[in-house]
């Protein structure tokens, strides 16, 4: 399981509390947790990353094992500690006042 | 009538103010959807229950809520608490949110630029819903005016959306542009003698309306005179704050521009000045009497660049002509040092025997008149800058 965790104003939206937990099918990626994240929870979609586009909203930002994922490719594979379940998915709202 | 609820839409969140029919004692419900815009949010007047909101960020984008008991409870529209997220065909829901422009060649306009605050092309990109009109017949039609400017539409209770694509794709679409608060669609008017007839004002560039339920459109803006751009009396171009109608002459609009107070007797065909003696002619909301077709209402600001009343003193105008003759409203408001302004959508009024008459500024106040403007009250003192307030008369 991909353990995640969600910035306060969409764990509100999600009716979560806490780190939330992803069945992810396939390779563990930017873009398959995404996936999975907006299917278990589609008030979701939209917010995290264009419903269209499918990019990164510009005040999202992904962090993972202590690096800045937010400009690697959506495609790429996330860190094994990421796919063991060891360490969170972290999306974090950029910090820019209000 | 039983009573009124006051929807308001703030920088923070929406909240709901409701009393009985005196008006007189309001309780006070929110914040909902805390700490997000909530840019408008407003009842259908065939079933008062049945509530739609826009709730944004330049975070995480544009949500559509819904509340189908007045409120209580709210939910995206297609994904109720406790049911399936996925739909029979196991597809995920969540398509409430989804606001894409209609470039389809069958039903829809190729994108285009618009011109950014420069005068370059700028591309078109959706940002958020500032006016939700449900249909005056059916709960589940809605009307949703959004930035870049553009009309979408929902018949299935705001589950899905599907753009009025002509109105985007209308020729003169390249130079619209934004003003200061972007390149937004924020006056929707259905014609209630004729469903097919809608009215819409998009700032900046101007009033248009469709005789055919959204297919084709003509800008109507014959005889408005802006001086802040190139060609004062151009087609398109205009910065209209707001448009309001009494339904029961939907051949005459008021509308308040950018500066100027401006009348149309002929459905937006020629418009004509009634600015009249007021102090200022620059201002944001404009709105008309529930039972007085004639009788107006606009809160002058001081100028373009200095958004707050003139000399400090926070005072609704009203007319009972149509325009040109306003009588200052000031009991009840404050009349010194008051430095706030009160925003497009910020005014609403019920249509209980006795007008109420609402608006909220972005100090945060929510002033409410039970006799018409004649006295004035603030139900609430100390919310977020306020966005927008919608009125509601519960049977």
């Amino acid at each position: 399981m991909i353990r995640v965790t969600l910035p306060p104003h969409l764990r509100k939206l999600a009716r979560v509390d806490g780190e939330i937990t992803l069945a992810v099918m396939g390779e563990i990626t930017q873009g398959t947790v995404l996936d999975a994240l907006e299917a278990h929870y589609p008030m979701l979609c939209g917010t995290v990353r264009d419903q269209v586009t499918r990019k990164r909203r510009p005040f999202v930002r992904f962090f993972a094992c202590g690096q800045d994922l937010s400009h690697e490719s959506p495609d790429a594979p996330l860190p094994n500690a990421i796919a063991s379940g060891a360490e969170p998915f972290m999306i974090v709202g950029a910090i820019a006042g209000g | 009538m039983s009573g009124v609820r006051v929807l308001v839409g703030t920088r923070k969140g929406a909240f709901i103010l409701t009393a009985d029919a005196k008006r007189a004692n309001w309780k006070i419900s929110g914040p909902h959807f805390a700490g997000w815009e909530i840019y408008h949010l407003k009842g259908s007047a065939a079933d008062p229950n049945r509530l739609y909101a826009s709730q944004s960020s330049g975070w995480f984008g544009q949500i559509i809520q819904r509340s189908d008991d007045g409120g209580s409870t709210w939910h995206q529209p297609g994904t109720p608490e406790g049911e399936s997220t996925r739909t029979p065909e196991g597809m995920p829901k969540g398509e409430s949110n989804k606001f894409v422009y209609d470039t389809s060649p069958e039903t829809g306009k190729p994108l285009t630029t618009h011109q950014w605050y420069d005068g370059t092309p700028h591309p078109w990109e959706f940002k958020r819903v500032w006016h939700l009109e449900p249909a005056q017949g059916d709960p589940d039609t809605v009307y949703a005016g959004v930035e870049d400017a553009a009309l979408f539409r929902s018949v299935d209770g705001g589950r899905t959306w599907h753009e009025l694509a002509g109105l985007r794709g209308h020729g003169s679409g390249p130079h619209w542009q934004p003003g200061a608060g972007g390149m937004c669609l924020h006056s929707i008017i259905v014609d209630p003698m004729n469903p097919q007839r809608i009215f819409i004002a998009i700032s900046a560039a101007g009033a248009f309306r469709t005789d055919d339920g959204g297919k084709t459109w003509q800008p109507i803006n014959r005889g408005l005179h802006s001086l802040y751009i190139p060609n004062p009396t151009a087609e398109v171009g205009h910065c209209v704050h707001h448009i309001a109608m009494h339904p029961s002459r939907p051949g005459r609009l008021f509308m308040q521009k950018h500066w100027d107070v401006m009348r149309s007797d002929d459905a937006g065909e020629s418009w004509h000045e009634v600015s009249g003696n007021l102090p200022t002619d620059f201002g944001f909301v404009i709105d008309v009497h529930a039972h007085e077709p004639d009788t107006i209402y606009v809160v002058p600001i001081k100028s373009d660049s200095e958004h707050f009343p003139p000399d400090g003193s926070l005072r609704v105008y009203r007319s009972r002509t149509g325009g040109n003759d306003w009588e200052p409203l000031t009991k009840g408001l404050p009349q010194n040092d008051c430095y706030v302004n009160v925003l497009r959508d910020a005014m609403s009024v019920d249509s209980l025997d006795q007008c109420g008459v609402y608006f909220g500024t972005t100090g945060g106040q929510v002033y409410a008149s039970a006799d018409a403007g004649g006295t004035w009250n603030a139900i609430v003192r100390d919310l977020p800058p306020v966005l927008s307030v919608e009125a509601q008369a519960l049977p």
